[in-house]
């Protein structure tokens, strides 16, 4: 199983590419979709880009405690663990 | 009280050149923008001939969600319409501040739909097809993308009217100001250039096979035509009412005087000698002018053996032998969906610039082409009026009357 470094490493690589926003303002206590400026539509990307880089799939409902990058890293830990 | 309509912007994206300058002088030249696209003959074309445009980058322009909904007529229409508003010497302040509205033409949205079909196939999730597609698929793709990025507050909405889809947007925007409905409309028509949109038209067997010599296969009007050869890309032109073009200073290029229309009534796909004569007719009628005033026909002829000949009948009959013709398609292949509005873009450049540009491949007339003016290099003329005809699928016919204001 990837570790958190590869995990933190990863994420940011593909929500800069698919995002459009710069690695460096990805701080781990940074607000998520403040930080992407996701609106609803994007959340859909989100799930194809997870999908894509890590092989599961997300639910809407999985986001409901997604506040911070710390907090999509351990979603993404967690599916992991679950796979 | 009707309003005069006039043209204060026009824009262009085709495969005779990415913007105003590059097109006026392909036609100038008589440049052909025709290619043989090799991979068409892998997916089982008969003819593997195109107009070609490159997909835009268009990062420099737009934000990521602002592209996300786009694929090829909404990139191409895009590209055109920012010409035509710069053009225009509008911003998206100023449109967002008035009466303005979108009346696009468009036809087909093949190449995102099997992107989103072969997704779905693949990942057997919905979700998985990604934000995008809905808005790429829904055929009225250019007005929801031009509409939020321009911010405009009018009409808005598609006109889905085969090969006549450009012209008729033209002709609606047209008619609105004419009525004090809006003040201002952005119309045009977009073409998708990929072999899934092309691939059902190949199919009939009506695209020219002179695989060998791409630039001499559009023949329009020649006797040796042996069929068209599909183009596409984009064009813009926006319409508003004189007295707004006045009060804000604008460049006024030119004023739609008449707008004819008519449906066959008859077959899917063969064209019909009456419908074209009502559609002329009507044109003139509305334009209040003799048939004598047309300086230049911008034919609907795609060089296929029937439609041109109708259409050489057409003129004959109604406009004469001696009025200048001339296809542009010659050059651009047929731009289908965008036709109607890049042809008259393309005659609004020559008006401009007092020439006629030639209808190439024009070697030897038949016996219906002899009998009109066909323009077959390139003419120092001045234009003051021109007419462009639409005919599309379904018997739809569209012809427009421009008049160059002095």
């Amino acid at each position: 199983m990837a570790s958190r470094d590869e995990i933190v490493s990863t994420v940011k690589e593909f929500l800069s590419e698919e995002f459009e926003v710069d690695k460096s303002t990805m701080e781990p206590e940074a607000n998520l979709q403040e930080t992407l400026d996701l609106d609803s539509l994007d959340y859909v990307d989100l799930v194809v880009v997870i999908e894509e880089n890590f092989g599961f799939k997300v639910a809407g409902e999985d986001f409901v405690d997604v506040v911070t990058f710390n907090d999509f890293y351990a979603l993404v830990e967690k599916k992991l663990a679950e796979k | 009280m009707e309003h005069r309509v006039v043209i204060t912007g026009i824009g262009i994206y085709s495969c005779l050149g990415e913007n105003l300058s590059e097109v006026k002088d392909s036609l100038y030249k008589g440049r052909s923008g025709i290619i043989f696209d090799a991979p068409r003959k892998e997916m089982g074309f008969r003819s593997a001939l195109t107009g070609m445009v490159k997909d835009p980058d268009l990062k420099p322009f737009l934000n990521r969600r602002q592209r996300m909904g786009m694929h090829q007529p909404a990139m191409y229409a895009y590209m055109a319409t920012k010409e035509a508003v710069e053009n225009a010497g509008l911003d998206i302040d100023q449109l967002s501040q008035s009466e303005t509205g979108v009346i696009f033409g468009n036809d087909s949205t093949a190449g995102s739909i099997m992107e989103t079909v072969d997704k779905l196939r693949k990942k057997n999730d919905t979700t998985l097809i990604g934000s995008g597609a809905i808005f790429q698929n829904m055929n009225c793709t250019v007005n929801m993308n031009i509409s939020t990025i321009f911010k405009l507050k009018g009409i808005n909405f598609t006109v889905s009217a085969a090969c006549a889809s450009g012209s008729h947007s033209i002709g609606l925007g047209h008619l609105l100001i004419k009525q004090g409905l809006q003040e201002r409309v952005i119309c045009g028509g977009a073409q998708e250039i990929n072999g899934t949109a092309m691939g059902s038209f190949d199919g009939l067997s009506v695209f020219s096979t002179l695989e060998d010599t791409p630039t001499k296969a559009s023949r329009p009007f020649d006797r040796d035509r042996d069929g068209l050869i599909p183009g596409g890309g984009a064009a813009t032109l926006v319409l508003e009412s004189y007295e707004s073009a006045v009060k804000r200073g604008a460049p006024i290029l030119g004023e739609i005087l008449g707008y004819g229309f008519s449906s066959n009534g008859d077959h899917l796909s063969n064209p019909n000698l009456d419908g074209q004569h009502r559609s002329l007719n009507m044109s003139l009628k509305q334009a209040n002018i003799k048939a004598s005033e047309i300086d230049y026909v911008s034919a609907h002829a795609t060089s296929t053996p029937v439609g041109d000949s109708i259409e050489a009948q057409a003129i004959y009959d109604i406009l004469g032998s001696k009025v200048a013709v001339s296809s542009t398609k010659s050059m651009t292949g047929h731009e289908c969906w965008m036709a109607g509005a890049s042809e008259v873009v393309y005659s609004m450049l020559m008006m401009e610039n007092d020439f006629i540009a030639p209808n190439i491949n024009f070697e030897n007339p038949d016996e219906i082409s002899a009998k009109i003016n066909i323009i077959a290099e390139t003419k120092e003329q001045k234009i003051d009026t021109f007419l462009s005809n639409s005919f599309g699928f379904g018997g739809t016919n569209s012809s427009l009357i421009i008049k160059k204001i002095k």
